[in-house]
This record gives C-alpha cells, sequence and structure tokens, in this order.
C-alpha cells in the first residue's frame, strides 16, 4: 500500500492512511478541546498535539481527558499508556455534558457511509426492517456530531460508502440542507471537512452540500467523481493536499510503530 | 460487621443472573471489562438476556454467541481494535436478537435517569437521527422553560449490573480507578450489582479512600474474587490489553463454526481460573504486567 510520490525534487514516502492522519491533524488548531475519535483520529491527536498544537485539549468517550500525548504508542484510547498522568479520569456523562455544553471545539469521527450533505451511517446498510448489513452502532459519534462546534469525518473513498442518500443517519450532518439542523433542534455544528484516502472535501456554506476542495497527490478529479454516488460539485479552484513533512511522518512512525493503523 | 458477600463466580452468577434478567455489563467500556462473569453466564446457559451498555467491546459478541441474549441495548456493538463484532451481526441480520440503538450519551441518560429516581432525561443530542427509529424510548420534547426541541430518553433499570474492579472487601465497598465511563449510573440504576475484583482487602483500605468506592457495599450483593477477571481488557494498576486476544477473536468469530471452536477452548472446556490463566500462558500473563508503576499520593482523610 505504499505509494512514492516523486514530484521534482520531492521525495517522500508515506502511506494514504499516513496522508489522511496529517490532514486530519492540520485542522485541529492549538488550544483547542478535541473530542477525540477510535481508530485514526487517536493518531490524529497525537500529531496534532506533538507538532503545532502542543496546547490542545484531548477528550476521550471512556472518560478520559490528556493534556499531553500518552508516553507509549496505543492501539486504542483504552490502553494504560492514554490513561497514565491524564489530566482527568471521569464519567462519560461529565464528557458528553462538555459536549451538551457547546465547550468542545472540535470532534474527529469515521464513518462507513456518508452522504452529499455529511449525514454519516454507522448502523444499518438497507434498512431497519430488512438489514442487509448490521454495523457496530454510534459509540459517541452522534453525540460528537449533534454537539460540537464542528466535526471532521475520516472515511474510505468509495462509491458504496459516498452515496446520494445514507441508508439510515446515525450521525446528523447537515439533514437535507440548509436550515435543517435548526430545525430539528441541534444547538450548533455539523461537519466542516471530509477527509478521504482521495481527497478533502468541505461544505458549502448556503446549500451545506459536500464539495471537492483538493485532491491528493497523485489522485484525479475522474477518479474521485468515480468514487462518489452523486454529481460532486467542486470548489472554484482545487487544491492539491500537502503531503506529510518529514517530522509529522516521524512522529506517525513513533505513535504508530508496527504500521497497525497506518501501514 | 455485616455479614460476608463473598462467594464463588458460579454462585454469583447462578444465584443472580436469570434467564430473562437485564444485564448491564462492560459500563467502563474499554478497560475493566468482566470477562470473567460473562464466560460464567455463558457456561451456564442463561438464556433471553438483555444486554445493557454503551461499548463493551467484544464481550456482548461472545454472549451473543454463546445464545444467551434475547436484545442488546447499546450504543456500539464490535470490535475496538478490529472492527465488526460477527456474533452480533449474524444476530441481528437473522433478526434473532433484538436492538434497542443508542449513543453513549443517550445511554448514559437512560441509566441516570433510573439511577436519579425519575422516568427520563433530557439530552440534546440525536435530534434529526435515525436512533429515534430503532428505538421507540427516545421521543422528542419541547422544554417547559425555553421551548427548545429536547431528545427525552427513557429510563432503563437493570435488574443486575456487574463491574469488574481493582479492588473490595467482603461486604462489596469497592475500589475503582481509571476512567469510569457509565460505571456510576449502571449500579446505582441496578436492582442488583455484583462486584468482581482483582483482590479482596480489609475493610481498612477500603475505609481510607471513601471517594474512590465505585458503589457502596449495601447496594452490592455479590462479591467474588477474579484475579484476572478482566482478561483481556485492561485493568489499570493490575494489566495491560491483551491486544491479540482481540485480533485472534476477529478471526475465530467470523463463521459459527470457528466461534464454537474458540468457545469450547476458552469457555466451555476452562475448569477454572487457574486453567484459563494456563492456557493464556505464563510469557503472555508476565508481557501484560504493568511494568510502569505510577502510585498516587495518599490523601489524608483525618480530621
Amino acid at each position: 500500500m505504499k505509494s512514492t510520490i516523486n514530484k521534482q525534487a520531492e521525495i517522500s514516502d508515506y502511506t494514504p492512511s499516513q496522508l489522511m492522519v496529517t490532514a486530519a491533524a492540520r485542522e485541529t488548531a492549538n488550544k483547542e478541546i478535541v473530542f477525540v475519535g477510535m481508530r485514526l483520529p487517536l493518531l490524529g491527536f497525537l500529531l496534532a498535539k506533538s507538532t503545532h498544537a502542543p496546547d490542545a485539549i484531548g477528550v476521550y468517550e471512556l472518560g478520559i481527558v490528556r493534556d499531553t500525548p500518552a508516553p507509549e504508542s496505543i492501539l486504542t484510547m483504552g490502553d494504560l499508556p492514554n490513561l497514565f498522568c491524564a489530566q482527568w479520569l471521569a464519567d462519560t456523562a461529565d464528557l458528553m455534558g462538555l459536549l451538551q455544553q457547546g465547550r468542545v471545539d472540535v470532534a474527529f469521527i469515521g464513518g462507513a457511509q456518508v452522504d452529499r450533505f455529511g449525514n454519516l451511517n454507522t448502523s444499518y446498510v438497507g434498512s431497519t426492517k430488512k438489514i442487509e448489513t448490521r454495523l457496530p452502532g454510534s459509540g459517541g459519534a452522534c453525540d460528537l456530531a449533534s454537539l460540537a462546534k464542528r466535526h471532521i469525518i475520516i472515511m474510505t473513498h468509495e462509491k458504496r460508502r459516498f452515496v446520494q442518500r445514507v441508508d439510515y443517519i446515525t450521525s446528523p450532518g447537515y439533514g437535507d440542507g440548509q436550515g435543517w439542523r435548526e430545525r430539528v433542534g441541534l444547538p450548533r455544528g455539523g461537519p466542516c471537512t471530509v477527509i478521504t484516502n482521495l481527497g478533502i472535501l468541505r461544505f458549502d456554506p448556503d446549500t451545506r452540500e459536500m464539495i471537492l476542495t483538493s485532491i491528493h497527490p497523485g489522485v484525479t478529479v475522474e477518479e474521485i467523481l468515480a468514487n462518489t454516488g452523486w454529481r460532486l460539485c467542486m470548489a472554484p479552484k482545487i487544491a492539491r493536499t500537502p503531503i506529510p513533512d518529514d517530522t509529522e511522518l516521524a512522529m506517525l512512525r513513533r505513535f504508530d510503530p508496527q504500521g497497525y493503523w497506518t501501514s | 460487621m455485616p455479614d460476608s458477600k463473598l462467594v464463588t463466580m458460579p454462585e454469583a452468577i447462578s444465584r443472580f443472573v436469570q434467564n430473562g434478567s437485564a444485564v448491564a455489563l462492560g459500563t467502563a467500556q474499554e478497560t475493566l471489562i468482566p470477562f470473567a462473569a460473562g464466560h460464567e453466564i455463558i457456561r451456564q446457559r442463561k438464556r433471553d438476556l438483555t444486554l445493557i451498555g454503551t461499548i463493551s467491546d467484544i464481550l456482548f459478541d461472545q454472549l451473543i454467541g454463546g445464545g444467551c441474549v434475547r436484545k442488546v441495548q447499546a450504543a456500539w456493538v464490535g470490535n475496538v481494535i478490529t472492527g465488526s463484532a460477527y456474533n452480533f451481526r449474524r444476530a441481528i441480520e437473522n433478526g434473532n436478537t433484538e436492538i434497542e440503538d443508542h449513543s453513549n450519551l443517550t445511554m448514559s441518560m437512560s441509566l441516570r435517569a433510573a439511577a436519579m429516581g425519575v422516568p427520563f432525561m433530557p439530552a440534546r443530542t440525536a435530534l434529526g437521527s435515525d436512533l429515534f427509529k430503532s428505538n421507540a424510548r427516545l421521543k422528542t420534547i419541547t422544554c417547559p422553560f425555553t421551548g427548545d426541541t429536547l431528545t427525552a430518553v427513557a429510563a432503563t433499570h437493570p435488574d443486575v449490573t456487574i463491574v469488574h474492579t481493582q479492588r473490595a472487601d467482603e461486604q462489596g465497598n469497592a475500589h475503582m480507578w481509571g476512567n469510569m465511563g457509565i460505571t456510576r449510573e449502571a449500579c446505582l440504576a441496578s436492582e442488583y450489582v455484583i462486584i468482581t475484583a482483582e483482590e479482596i482487602v480489609p475493610t481498612d483500605i477500603i475505609r481510607s479512600d471513601p471517594n474512590r468506592v465505585v458503589i457502596p457495599g449495601f447496594r452490592v450483593r455479590a462479591v467474588v474474587h477474579a484475579p484476572w477477571g478482566g482478561h483481556p481488557s485492561p485493568v489499570p494498576g493490575c494489566y495491560n490489553r491483551d491486544h491479540q486476544s482481540f485480533i485472534d477473536y476477529r478471526t475465530a468469530s467470523r463463521t459459527p463454526e470457528s466461534f464454537a471452536d474458540w468457545k469450547a477452548f476458552w469457555i466451555d472446556n476452562v475448569k477454572n481460573r487457574v486453567d484459563y490463566l494456563n492456557r493464556v500462558g505464563k510469557n503472555r500473563i508476565d508481557r501484560l504486567k504493568i511494568k510502569r508503576h505510577l502510585r498516587s499520593a495518599p490523601a489524608d482523610f483525618g480530621y
């Protein structure tokens, strides 16, 4: 799965997952309160924390708050190094309370299926009456998507995952477009960015529809369109996603030495 | 001094988990999951249970595969580091097991409502989501004070909550540390509480730090001495997460046949806890032990 990008004098070796994690980390500003989801987001937070966002606070749904990176690599948020010298070990409800009050700046979540308005499904493929595939469910994702000031979605870009309309809304995005969140009573927030293995997408402030804003090196717009299940809108100017730099790659190798998440 | 509640695992499960019971377990989510108790439930062939939890890693999947479960009330059922829980998937897809879908926040509020003795708790989560379609106990309401739309989460009253902790006295006063998950509300909401503990200690030790008591003994019905009772989940201060077990379980649970083999080796044919640990193996056990200790400074509770 290694892709070697050789662009003029710039030579770098990185995997698609490392690029995704790096892009996710760059979405975090210093001093933000970050609600960290399972899997790739775990690494995204560690990377942000170790580079440009040293004062970010990480909040984990199990009841963990960290203001320092875990001292050793972790595969999951419940690994004991992630509890070691934590700032706070608490109840899940305490941290959900932070979210509900509007004190969480940004949350990172993964998804199985997403639609043009950023609604996420991690529960049912098919319908609840005629289930084709049962997925694990919300966990905290519905809460993060409902209540954080903004959230970032990290997922694989495939046509069966990027669908016109999700089969089931586990984690609300913009529903059917502008004004929907307000109408259903959600207090704030919504998805701001979708990071995939092919590119980066954001949301049109007027229509709330997903738009392609950046493509990863070596990927074409055609490839992205072919892997998206609706007629995807484009930003006026499509950027090229910056590749991970040496420091970021070194950090990622430290945090995921076996390449469990990023090989 | 009240009578000792110390019993064996088979006694605790046979007395307090009945066919049809609603059981909350794995309430710290990824840590301190009472696997030893769950395996005893499977060995005793309990049937028609309702499982209650947020994220209980692979324990729910094992109980479903063991044929013990009629209904699941949960936010997430899977294998935290590998993804899908295959027994859960099969059971839901075949319609053999019913599910009430929650988020972590709605599950917590559902138990908190019961813990507080009220019929529901309000929340701001899940509005506009389809959780309302697969959970009839979520409703939208209008706040009588602000007029805001809110999610009302109906109270859940478990018959029994099973909690694995680091230490407890024989009366059931239990110390737990680490992330708490939904443990406090699950215990308080429950009719019975079973404590399984790494260590049974004199009451003085528990009394020296009442802030660390997760549930007072008067709310506990049974205490079980269960060293390594959380394995393969991590137990702060005792042992680390056994990642390989979770990876192996993913492969083993892919088909009903391979799950049956896994269950025979890890549950049905296990004679006792010593036998279980022998199956894990001494090298693996040693690798999981705490290497870098960090003991908290004592707090003075004197007067």
